[in-house]
Formats: C-alpha cells, structure tokens, sequence
C-alpha cells in the first residue's frame, strides 16, 4: 500500500493539514487501513524533499501545517496510478508451500490439511461478509476493499479446490494396471492371423 | 437430517452418495453446504426437500418425519412449506413472473384471486413490482432467479432450499440473490444453500464441508467482524 501515493492523490484535491490528511485517508480505505500521525508527517518530509509537494512558509511544523501538491507531484501521482502493480514474479505463497510440504510428508493426509485451510478462508469471508450485510450504510470505498479481500480468498479456495481434485486424480490414476505383460492375449492374436 | 445415508444402484456399480449425514438447520437460520462436483451435494437437497428418499436414516422437516408421511402428506408439505431454487430458475416459460410465484399457492387450493395477490406481494417486497407481468423470456438472468425465489418464498414457507442460486449470474447478482436469501431467512425460514461459491457461501451463519458424501468439516460461528479491522502487528 503506497500511503505515498494516496497522500498525493488527496492533495490533488486541494491544500491540506497533516491531521486532516490522516482522517481522509483512514476514511477513503473505509478505516481498514490505519495510520499513525508519525508515518504522514514523515512521508510528507519525504515528499518534500523530492519536490513532490510543498509546505506553508510559516515555522510551524505542528498539526496546523498545511500542504500542497506540486506539477511534479501531480505528474508522480498520474504515473503511479497506471504503472501496474509488479505482480510478474510468483510471489514465495506460504499456504502453496505448506500443500507442497504435506504432500510428501509421510503420515499426513494433504486433503486434511487442504481443508483446513480451506475452512479458515471460508471463516475469513464469513467475517468479511458480515461486514457488507448492512447495505444501506455501505461506504463505497469500504465497500470496495471488502470485496477486493473477498474475491483474494476466494481465489485462495479456488486453488485449494483445484490442488484437492488434482492430488486426488494424481493419486487414483498411478493404480490402474498398466499394459498387461501377460503374453496370453498377443499369443492368441497371432494365431488367429496365421488362420 | 438424522444419520442419513444414500445408496444407488447394487453390487459392482453401487454408490454411496451420502454416508451418515448429521444436519440440523435451525428456523432463521442460514446454512451452505460446500463440496466439489459429486460430493453429494445436490442428493443431500434433494432428499431434505423430500424429493427423494434416503437408503437409511431419519428427515424431519418441522418436526415431522417424512418417512412417516404418506405421499399425499409429502406432496402437501413441500407445497406448503418448502421452496426450491434451482440453478436454471426452472420457470415456466408460458407464465408471466407474478403467475409463476403464484402457482405453488394455486396448486394447493387458495383461489385464484388471493394467490395472486400474496404473489404480488412478495414480488413487490423483492423489489419487482414493475417486471411481474413479464414472461420469463422478457427478465434477465438476475430477475429470473429473484422471481424464482419469490415463488420459493410466497405463501408460509419454513424451509428454502437452493442448490447453486447463482449460476451463471455475475457477482453483483449473486450477491443480490443471497441478500434475498438472508432476508427471508430473517423473516424466520430455515435456509439450505448448496454451493461451490465461497462468496456464495460466505453468507451463510454457518458453512458444512461435504466431501465423498461425507460431512468432513463446518465453520466456526463467525467472529466479531470488527476484529478484521485491527492493523496487523507487523504492520
């Protein structure tokens, strides 16, 4: 999460007062993302020193300090919000590694532990459901990040779902008899060609 | 469901479709069966809405047992007190959407008239009003599965069983579906959602984990949502 950025975007709107960036910025991600009063005024110190944006003349460094975005700041912000986020390397997945580990791990049973993980996503989505029930009091942004956690877990359960009927096919098909070694039925063959 | 098991065919090419199920779904209560494609899912549905009858084991729907009902009483009871949604919405084409909620209440004797009218009230309390003397053909995939859930709703339903609600319907109609669901369910009717959908699923008060017929796992009663919004400590 780039509180980089998001400071930028919502001094793109206007001038504003640290304090006052904390509470919108608590309040656009629906308060799902907290932050403290330390990380804002040191980002802003960053931000100054890179020319991004700029601050009141005035000595006071206190709360009443107020800040703007410069044109190099709104050209960042622009930039940033149509760069992809890196998603090309497959991240380290704890959860993938712990499916693979239990697949080779003598005595357990990797559909057991399939399900347990899968029973704490569903449990997750539970509570993260619960949380848009009240549609009437729904803030977009809210809104928003629960469904972006919701379809994360699920595609999380989809790939439980798929790894537990894959592991299964894996396991079944190494049982079926392979070509029969037998000579008994090429015999037969044969001398039914001869005839 | 009391020890309810299911068995197809004989010898070589039985199946146990489901093995010694426990369920019990209290009235208001929300619950999701979850399980992949021929875990028993849909068999499990099918045998609480007395479609079907176990190979062993007791159901009770509202305290009577079905096996103890003739098939008459059984006719009347899912007349009366179950409703059914279906993935393919399962309207009928030549009716229009307040007919089709209409028609459990008609086959079961109440006049024309007053069927109707309770019809057109719980297609209003679902928001469709305007679309009631459309054909099934003139609503959309999301319209058709909310008619088809006012007709499982109408009259005094006790028991509303779902088997894949969404289907092929997108998120946003999904969840309208679910909010359905869960309203009627707040209104006292005891709900079964069979599903593949964790966001389907997700709604429920509690999800039950059917695997090879069997129930392996259920969740949790759900915590205090509010936790979620705690910052993690390393963060």
């Amino acid at each position: 999460m780039s509180v980089r950025h998001a400071l930028l975007a919502l001094l793109s709107e206007g001038p504003k007062y640290g304090l006052q960036l904390r509470e919108e910025f608590e309040g656009r991600t629906g308060e799902v993302w907290p932050l403290n009063v330390g990380q804002v005024y040191t980002t802003l110190q960053r931000l100054e020193r890179d020319g991004l944006v700029e601050s009141d003349e005035s000595n006071d460094d206190g709360p009443q300090k107020g800040f703007r975005i410069t044109a190099e700041g709104e050209e960042e912000l622009a930039d940033w919000l149509r760069t992809p986020p890196d998603l090309s390397a497959p991240p380290r997945d704890e959860l993938v590694i712990k499916i693979l580990v239990a697949l080779h791990l003598p005595g357990v049973d990797v559909h057991e532990v399939v399900q347990v993980h899968r029973r704490y996503m569903v449990e997750l989505m539970q509570q993260w459901t619960r949380l848009k029930e009240d549609e009437g009091h729904l803030d977009l942004g809210f809104a928003l990040v629960v469904d972006a956690e919701l379809f994360r877990l699920d595609s999380v359960i989809r790939w439980l779902d798929a790894a537990d009927g894959r592991i299964k096919r894996a396991t079944v098909e190494p049982l079926r008899p392979v070509a029969p070694t037998r000579p008994m039925p090429s015999v037969k063959r044969r001398s039914g060609v001869r005839r | 469901m009391d020890d309810v098991s299911k068995v197809y065919g004989e010898g070589a090419t039985k199946v146990h479709a489901l093995t010694e199920i426990d369920l019990s779904v209290d009235a208001g209560a929300l619950v999701a069966v979850m399980g992949a494609s021929g875990s028993g899912k849909s068999t499990l549905l099918t045998i609480a809405g007395s479609l079907e009858e176990p190979t062993s084991g007791k159901v009770l729907v509202g305290g009577s047992r079905l096996s103890r009902l003739s098939r008459n009483e059984r006719a009347r009871l899912r007349r009366r007190s179950i409703g059914f949604v279906f993935q393919d919405y399962n309207l009928l084409a030549g009716l229009s959407a307040v007919e089709n909620v209409a028609l459990p209440l008609e086959l079961d004797g109440v006049p024309a008239k007053r069927a109707q009218s309770a019809a057109m009230t719980t297609l209003e309390e679902l928001g469709l009003a305007d679309r009631a003397a459309h054909f099934p053909d003139e609503l959309s995939g999301g319209e058709r599965q909310r008619v088809s859930i006012a007709r499982a709703v109408v009259g005094e339903r006790h028991l509303l069983l779902a088997d894949e609600p969404s289907g092929a319907l997108d998120s946003a109609n999904g969840e309208a579906v679910m909010r359905l669901i869960l309203a009627a369910c707040h209104r006292g009717v005891a709900a079964i959602v069979v599903t593949h959908d964790a966001q389907l699923a997700s709604w429920a008060d509690r999800v039950v984990f059917l695997r090879d017929g069997r129930v392996v796992d259920q969740t949790m009663p759900p915590s205090r949502p509010e936790s979620l919004l705690m910052p993690a400590p390393n963060q």
